[in-house]
């Protein structure tokens, strides 16, 4: 299976993937967690208007095999929530990068990308060659 | 030795291999004795150095073991029990009893992983589903809890992970629920943090601190009360209602949904299965949509198979803690799937109309009994009842002798006193009372009044009806499924149709790992239809119950030679269970000496997901032990966290030989480490089935055990329970073994209880009892020799094609052995999934897929199969390497193959649009030899997406026009 890395997407070291847009920040999962986790069948998403600090959850991804929860790489408050990925969980499963997005948010103070590996980086991790 | 040869020696039944077949297999690992060979697996400082067993029975032949179990048999009392407290005379319909409790199809199967052979007992369960949500009138049921009291200590942590005050850790108890239920709510609140208070209906504390209450319906005392406005008053505070309901009450009674209940909790003890002395039974529990992803335990859901055909499987998988671990909300493995079947079963056989006449019956008779006895004077309280009711009177200690030199048991008063303090008795009634029964009772109490009264002159009113709670006004059980089988022919017919589509270890090798699939026999199984074990009361006089307490002792005695420690309790009602209890043993020591510091639990990365989920419910703190490349425990990374945590480690747990099925060398010095800063060594028990005989845990430094009874022992998976999974802890450690009481709630914040039985699922003990009497020291030793052969001559021959992924010193496995099939993905597009279903196409149950290690299978081929059957797993494999082949050199496309589209039905066969690039003979018949029996899959390949992503766990009926006539049959 082969991979889409867009060069323009962030990602943390827990498989989520941050992209600027508008000047906010939209967040999901990279393919490649996607595929590891198998076949999803529930999303669950913290509610809009929530402000969270680094590194906590902001949702829960079940597969039929695995359970795995998603971190938020920095301090933000939660614009926008993806309920098709709630309602149809398979949307995520098909389209992480376009259609399956989780969040949009608004960082809280400027984030530092220090955190974060660039699309080569993540790329020569989860997917060498 | 000479009575030997003409002795007909259990153990050589129980065994799969003879001589022959012995020294075949060794050959070819190379040795000459079987002494020799396991000297080479087993380190040589695990090894027992006892020579003698001595407390361990001598084996002898089944006849012989029989004999003598039937005399200790008859040192149980069988009076007739009108005790109650959650266990009630009951009739076990004979089609039921014979062909699901004594019928090896039912019993032998393992939990149902493998969904598209497990089809029968799925949708027995399911059945088990619909019965339960139909009663409670919730749209969720699970498929089974452990007891009653585990179910009400589930219902009040769902409650505690749903409550909407985070800070909210109050959970009321209502003053109707049994001191014994009271008692387990206790033991699982305590390390939560959760506050229990007794209240009465008058008092409630409803505060914004109090996230939960539990009533129980009818009460201890077996009043009745109409719970509507209690529960609208508490949901004011975001108050969740959890109610305790008995299931044949239920049946008269508006749903408790109705009334207002958040979460349905009981047991279906009453639903055809025998009391037992305790258990097993199924305990239910049902609730509404918005608690489906906190429901502890196991549900069956539907599905889809590949062509769309509708099947069955177990749902949301990911709730359970093998998967959460220690962000798991409850333990819980297994469920009581074999009770669980017979109650659903014994629902199908009655219908809504013979539930409805034994309910109103009890409730006929229990009425008449209270106007009766008020003729003599007794004084009974004036309150709405449903089967029991309490009576104090100064001549009880009299009313009790009478009862028993009538042959009855009465419930003495207070709870707990003996007869001869008693201050009053009580009554309940179940399906079994009849007319004739009800003049035995008021004769014998009669006889200890002066009054003449002829009590058969007085009519028995047949149109009273329940009072003082709203009745059931709705169609319930109108399902097809509840209607059609009133003949037995038609029931028998059904029953067999269910089990032929599921693979049993009638149909052949069950490999699977860790979950040690042997012989469950005949002559083990038998006693446990024997009135003398299955018709005793748990609260029965102790003197009406030495035949269990023999056993007990026995049993207990012989655990502690095999495991070198020195007590066990049998408390424990599952695998789970007993690492919980085994926990809050070494918790309770702990707080005995004031020490509140210790509250890591060390647990390896290689543990099964239970251990953590467990360890965090008794209230410890996880710290994760990395594993090294070879599966065993990272010595430096121990040491490193040893050293770091210190005086704060209460416990290592670990798995002996570890999951992955190796003998680790440096079990010992672990051991000692731990010791050396005050902690305690717990061992997961699974893998016992390696050890018996040959290395005793309490000698290499274990402090705590708990041993699968139904792993080991031979006590049967049923199909995904009931499990026996008994605690034997060190002499240190014995005074903070589980406790029970009856009569009072616990004050000591050491005393604890894990089931609502002090002995849980004493019934099935005497088929543990019966394979160590049977099999003897000797017996034992052997069958561990022999697993352990078993599994290193399957190691052998499919290395030639597999990867062996872990080995232990002189490169030999355990009992069990880990094919890896990490890379087949990349290289074929199959996964080890696939390869699980294609083993069904051979005619064999998958073994353990994906555990411990993703995409691999784990082999435990136990002592108990023959080199014939063994041979004929080996050759399957080895065929399936060669269609492995075939796909990567692209013989046939990575998506349309033999194995990606097993397992195959008989009708893609016959279809006349067979399309795929294979033949049919090849997809079915796989071996090119026609004597090996072959099994079929009832159904294609099961979509496990689907079923998750549109839960349905009940039939329920559907209001629109029908067209797929009442939806599930």
């Amino acid at each position: 299976m082969t991979y889409k890395f867009p060069d323009d997407f962030l990602y943390a070291d827990t498989h989520e993937y941050v992209k600027r847009e508008n000047g906010l920040i939209k967040l999901g999962i990279s393919e490649f967690a996607v595929d590891q986790l198998g076949d999803i069948v529930f999303v669950e998403l913290r509610e809009k208007g929530s402000t969270l600090e680094k590194g906590e959850t902001f949702g829960t991804i079940e597969s039929v095999k695995a359970v795995e929860e998603v971190y938020l790489p920095f301090d933000a408050e939660i614009i926008e929530r993806n309920d098709n990925v709630i309602d149809n969980p398979e949307i995520l499963q098909n389209d992480p990068i376009e259609q399956g997005w989780l969040l949009i948010v608004k960082p809280i103070k400027d984030f530092s990308s220090a955190d974060l590996m660039n699309s080569c980086e993540y790329q020569s991790k989860v997917a060498p060659n | 030795m000479q009575l030997e040869k003409y002795s007909d020696l259990f153990i050589n039944r129980h065994l799969g291999l003879d001589d022959n077949d012995q020294k075949n297999m060794l050959q070819k690992l190379g040795f000459d004795t079987l002494e020799h060979f396991i000297q080479e697996v087993i380190p040589p400082d695990i090894k027992t150095k006892s020579k003698s067993y001595s407390n361990l029975p001598k084996g002898c032949s089944e006849s012989k073991a029989l004999k003598d179990l039937h005399t200790i048999a008859k040192k149980n009392q069988v009076n007739r029990s009108l005790i109650g407290l959650g266990y009630y005379g009951t009739h076990t319909p004979n089609v039921i009893e014979r062909n699901i409790l004594e019928n090896p199809r039912w019993y032998t199967s393992y939990t149902p992983y493998q969904a598209e052979i497990s089809q029968g007992r799925l949708e027995a369960l399911f059945n088990f589903q619909t019965l339960i949500c139909e009663l409670t009138g919730f749209s969720i049921s699970n498929a089974s809890l452990l007891d009653e009291g585990t179910a009400s200590a589930e219902a009040m942590t769902v409650a505690f992970s749903a409550r909407k005050n985070k800070s909210a850790n109050i959970f009321l108890v209502h003053e109707s629920v049994y001191n014994h239920t009271y008692n387990v709510l206790l033991t699982r609140a305590r390390p939560l943090g959760i506050t229990l208070k007794r209240f009465n209906s008058y008092n409630p504390e409803f505060t914004n601190s109090t996230f939960g209450m539990l009533i129980q319906l009818p009460g201890q005392n077996g009043d009745l009360f109409d719970p509507s406005f209690l529960i609208s008053r508490a949901h004011k505070f975001d108050i969740f209602a959890c109610v305790s309901i008995d299931p044949l009450a239920q049946i008269l009674i508006k749903p408790i949904a109705a009334l207002g209940a958040d979460i349905a909790i009981g047991t279906m003890q009453r639903f055809g299965v025998p009391i037992g002395f305790g258990g097993p039974h199924a305990a239910f529990f049902a609730c509404s949509d918005k608690f489906k992803r906190l429901i502890p335990g196991r549900i069956v859901g539907e599905s889809v198979t590949k062509e769309g055909g509708k099947s069955l499987r177990l749902a949301l998988q990911t709730r359970e803690q093998h998967i959460r671990r220690e962000k798991a909300t409850s333990n819980i493995c297994t469920a009581q799937s074999l009770l669980a079947i017979i109650s659903s079963f014994y629902a199908v056989y009655h219908g809504s109309s013979g539930l409805t006449k034994i309910a109103r019956r009890i409730v006929i008779f229990r009425r008449h009994l209270e106007l009766c006895l008020k003729k003599l004077g007794l004084v009974v309280k004036d309150a709405a009842r449903f089967d029991s009711f309490d009576i104090y009177t100064e001549k009880s200690t009299q009313i009790h002798q009478a009862a028993l030199e009538a042959g009855f048991n009465l419930r003495i008063l207070p709870l707990g006193a003996d007869i001869e303090n008693a201050k009053g008795f009580g009554i309940s009634i179940d399906e079994v009372t009849d007319e004739s029964e009800i003049f035995k009772i008021l004769e014998f109490i009669g006889s200890v009044f002066d009054k003449e009264i002829d009590f058969r002159k007085i009519p028995i009113d047949y149109f009273f009806e329940l009072e003082g709670l709203p009745l059931r006004d709705d169609n319930f059980m109108s399902q097809e499924i509840f209607e059609n089988y009133r003949s037995e022919t038609e029931l028998m017919r059904y029953i067999f149709h269910l089990s032929e589509k599921d693979f049993s270890l009638v149909d052949g090798m069950m490999p699977l790992g860790s979950c040690t699939m042997k012989l469950n026999s005949a002559a083990e199984l038998n006693p446990i239809s024997w009135q003398e074990f299955s018709l005793i009361h748990p609260f029965a006089p102790k003197s009406q119950t030495k035949g269990y307490s023999q056993i007990i002792t026995d049993l207990e005695k012989w655990i502690c030679e095999i495991v070198g420690l020195q007590a066990v309790s049998f408390q424990p009602n599952a695998g789970s269970q007993g690492e919980f209890a085994g926990l809050l043993a070494i918790k309770s020591y702990f707080i005995s000496k004031n020490d509140y510091v210790r509250k890591k639990c060390l647990i390896p990365s290689s543990a099964h997901g239970t251990n953590p989920a467990s360890a965090v419910m008794a209230g410890f703190e996880v710290v994760s032990v990395s594993c090294d490349e070879q599966g065993n425990i990272d010595f430096d990374d121990l040491s490193k966290k040893l050293k770091e945590f210190g005086s704060q480690i209460a416990a290592l747990m670990l798995t002996y030989p570890s999951t992955h099925g190796v003998f680790e060398l440096r079990i010992r010095e672990i051991c000692e480490l731990v010791h050396n800063i005050g902690g305690f060594v717990y061992l997961d028990g699974a893998n016992l089935n390696a050890q018996v005989g040959l290395c005793k845990p309490g000698e290499y430094g274990i402090d705590v055990c708990h041993l699968n009874l139904h792993k080991t022992f031979c006590i049967p998976h049923g199909g995904g329970g009931p499990g026996v999974g008994p605690v034997a802890v060190s002499e240190t450690l014995r005074p903070f073994l589980p406790d029970f009481s009856l009569s009072n709630v616990f004050i000591n914040n050491t005393s604890y209880s894990v089931s609502s039985a002090q002995f849980g699922s004493a019934s099935i003990l005497p088929i543990s009892w019966m394979y160590i009497k049977m099999s003897g020291m000797q017996g034992l030793k052997k069958s561990s020799m022999q697993a352990i052969l078993s599994a290193n001559y399957i190691a052998f021959i499919l290395k030639t094609k597999f990867k062996i992924l872990y080995k232990g010193q002189n490169g030999f496995v355990a009992h069990e052995c880990i094919l890896d099939f990490r890379d087949l993905k990349q290289k074929t597009g199959l996964t080890v999934n696939d390869i699980a279903k294609r083993l069904i196409d051979y005619s064999f149950h998958a073994p353990t897929v994906s555990w411990p290690v993703a995409e691999t299978i784990m082999i435990e081929p136990t002592e108990s199969e023959s080199l014939r059957e063994i041979d004929r797993f080996c050759d399957a494999m080895l065929l399936i390497a060669d269609e492995i082949t075939e796909v990567e050199n692209g013989l046939y496309p990575k998506d349309n193959n033999v194995i990606i589209n097993s397992p195959h039905t008989i009708k893609q066969l016959i279809s006349e649009e067979w399309q795929n690039p294979y033949t049919k003979e090849k997809a079915a018949y796989p071996y090119n030899d026609d004597k090996i029996r072959k099994f079929w899959s009832p159904v294609s390949r099961i979509n496990n997406a689907y079923g998750d992503r549109n839960l349905v766990c009940s039939c329920s009926i559907q209001e629109e026009p029908v067209t797929e006539e009442k939806k599930c049959a």
